[in-house]
């Protein structure tokens, strides 16, 4: 549960708190964006169970997410599903 | 060499091994924290590629690992409840409490759910208002901007149905308990990227004075990790005790002020019980007695809770870096990842778990030369 995933906002919505979309190389979830108020679309962020905790770049992110596919028994702990691989990225 | 060409950049990695091998002058006993790390510590290889002297102890830095029996035995207590969900993130079902574990609750029919986050026990709550909903709530400074928030989504709807077992544990008094005891060879620290993400690293700065020792905020992936070794080996080296960033790209010194705001909300500081270790004073967050209606251990009288630990697991000894998994009698035998006797074994970010998938046999490794 302590393995961050980064990953692309790709919807923004106000539900109370702010909540988005979040694509991890293919892989979306639901994700609380109330800690990174200043996002905006497109923005890569650090995501710990279902929050995003800080604003990466997104190169940092892309080689990050190519380290966590080799890593892929963590990461099916963390999003409950593998990382399909790269090429089937969107 | 082994491993190195499954790195993102081997150039690069070579380059910073070959530094590390002329820096390293001395024997040196350094600490990773994170669990995360530890996982890629083992599976690159990168503690059999240091310098000869230069040895990686895996901390304790795992919080599936680190959670009492106690409080595994209290979920599973209320989890038998009747009209009762019990949700959890899916690496804690299968850790072994004193007599069984979640997903054998689950299998004779116990409503247990795995969650993605939180939040998503706090809707559970909602679509379910004949049934109490409990979230059992572990994890270090890195989950607990997540947990406080569900806490505070909950107190915004009014939600009655809706409580959680709190065991958050705390980085900085964990270091200082090791620090310490008599038996810490430790005499570095790469501290954990993402922690420091949420927290800063402020709280580390009196530690790195008062212990003399250096503290390198690092990153997760192999070239982060061994950027860090290196940082603290120079500093070691070289007799410094700083704290210093590895990790630029995510962690700034201040952290994420408002997750920091929502965990002093939220949360209060107490006393906790590290499995394995035992209690280190201020090292954990309860919930606020504003927040307190919503602690499942205050709304579920649990009685006649006696913890008992596997008599062979030596999970302490490794939490604090003393013994590695391969020093254990049941370690690969009849311990594994599908068959956990302690913690260590269940969770990807175990120490024991981070062995095994690597696939390090008993005769591979002896303490204190791990090469
Ligand atoms: S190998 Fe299993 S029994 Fe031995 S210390 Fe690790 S978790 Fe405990």
């Amino acid at each position: 549960m302590c393995l961050g995933i980064p990953g692309e906002v790709i919807q923004i919505s106000l539900d109370g708190v702010l909540m988005g979309t979040v694509d991890f190389g293919g892989v979306r979830k639901d994700v609380c964006l109330a800690y990174v108020p200043d996002v905006a679309l497109g923005d890569y962020v650090i995501v710990h169970v279902g929050f995003a905790i800080t604003i990466v770049h997104r190169e940092e992110a892309q080689r990050t997410l190519d380290v966590l596919r080799a890593m892929g028994d963590a990461v099916e702990a963390e999003l409950g599903q593998p990382l399909p691989p790269r090429t089937a990225a969107p | 060499m082994r491993y190195l060409d499954e790195y993102r950049d081997p150039q690069l990695a070579r380059v910073l091994l070959d530094e590390l091998h002329r820096t390293a002058t001395r024997p040196w006993s350094l600490m990773e924290i994170c669990g995360g790390q530890t996982h890629t510590i083992v599976r690159q290889g990168i503690d059999e590629l240091l310098p000869v002297g230069v040895r990686m102890i895996h901390g304790p830095g795992c919080p599936v690992c680190v959670t009492p029996l106690e409080t595994l035995d209290r979920a599973m207590a209320i989890a038998e409840r009747p009209d009762t969900v019990l949700t959890s993130f899916g690496d804690m079902l299968r850790v072994p409490g004193s007599g069984t574990d979640l997903l054998a609750l689950k299998a004779r029919g116990a409503d247990v759910r795995v969650v993605y986050s939180p939040m998503d026990a706090v809707s559970l709550a909602v679509a379910n208002p004949g049934k109490q909903v409990v979230f059992l709530a572990v994890g270090f400074e890195t989950t607990a901007p997540a947990n406080a928030m569900a806490v505070l989504r909950a107190a915004a709807l009014g939600l009655p149905n809706f409580s959680m077992l709190v065991s958050h544990v705390l980085v900085p008094p964990a270091m200082m308990a090791l620090l310490d005891s008599p038996d810490c060879q430790v005499q570095g620290f790469l501290a954990a990227g993402h922690v420091c993400t949420v927290m800063g690293w402020t709280e580390y700065e009196p530690i790195a004075a008062r212990y003399r020792l250096p503290i390198v905020v690092t990153g997760f992936e192999p070239l982060d990790l061994l950027e860090g070794i290196l940082m603290v080996v120079r500093q070691l080296e070289a007799g410094r005790f700083q704290v210093e960033n590895q990790y630029v790209r995510a962690v700034r010194r201040t952290g994420n002020t408002s997750a920091q705001e929502a965990i002093r909300t939220v949360f209060r500081v107490t006393d906790r019980a590290w499995r394995g270790i035992g209690t280190i004073p201020s090292s954990g967050l309860a919930l606020a007695e504003r927040y307190a209606e919503f602690d499942a251990a205050r709304r579920f009288e649990v009685t006649s809770l006696s913890a008992v630990e596997h008599p062979e697991c030596v999970a302490g000894e490794i939490l604090i870096g003393v013994k590695l998994p391969t020093d254990c009698s049941e370690y690969g035998t009849r311990c594994t990842p599908t068959t956990p006797l302690g913690a260590p074994m269940v969770s990807s970010e175990g120490t024991c778990a981070a062995f095994h998938n690597a696939g390090r046999r008993r005769t591979d490794t002896i303490l204190g030369d791990t090469r």
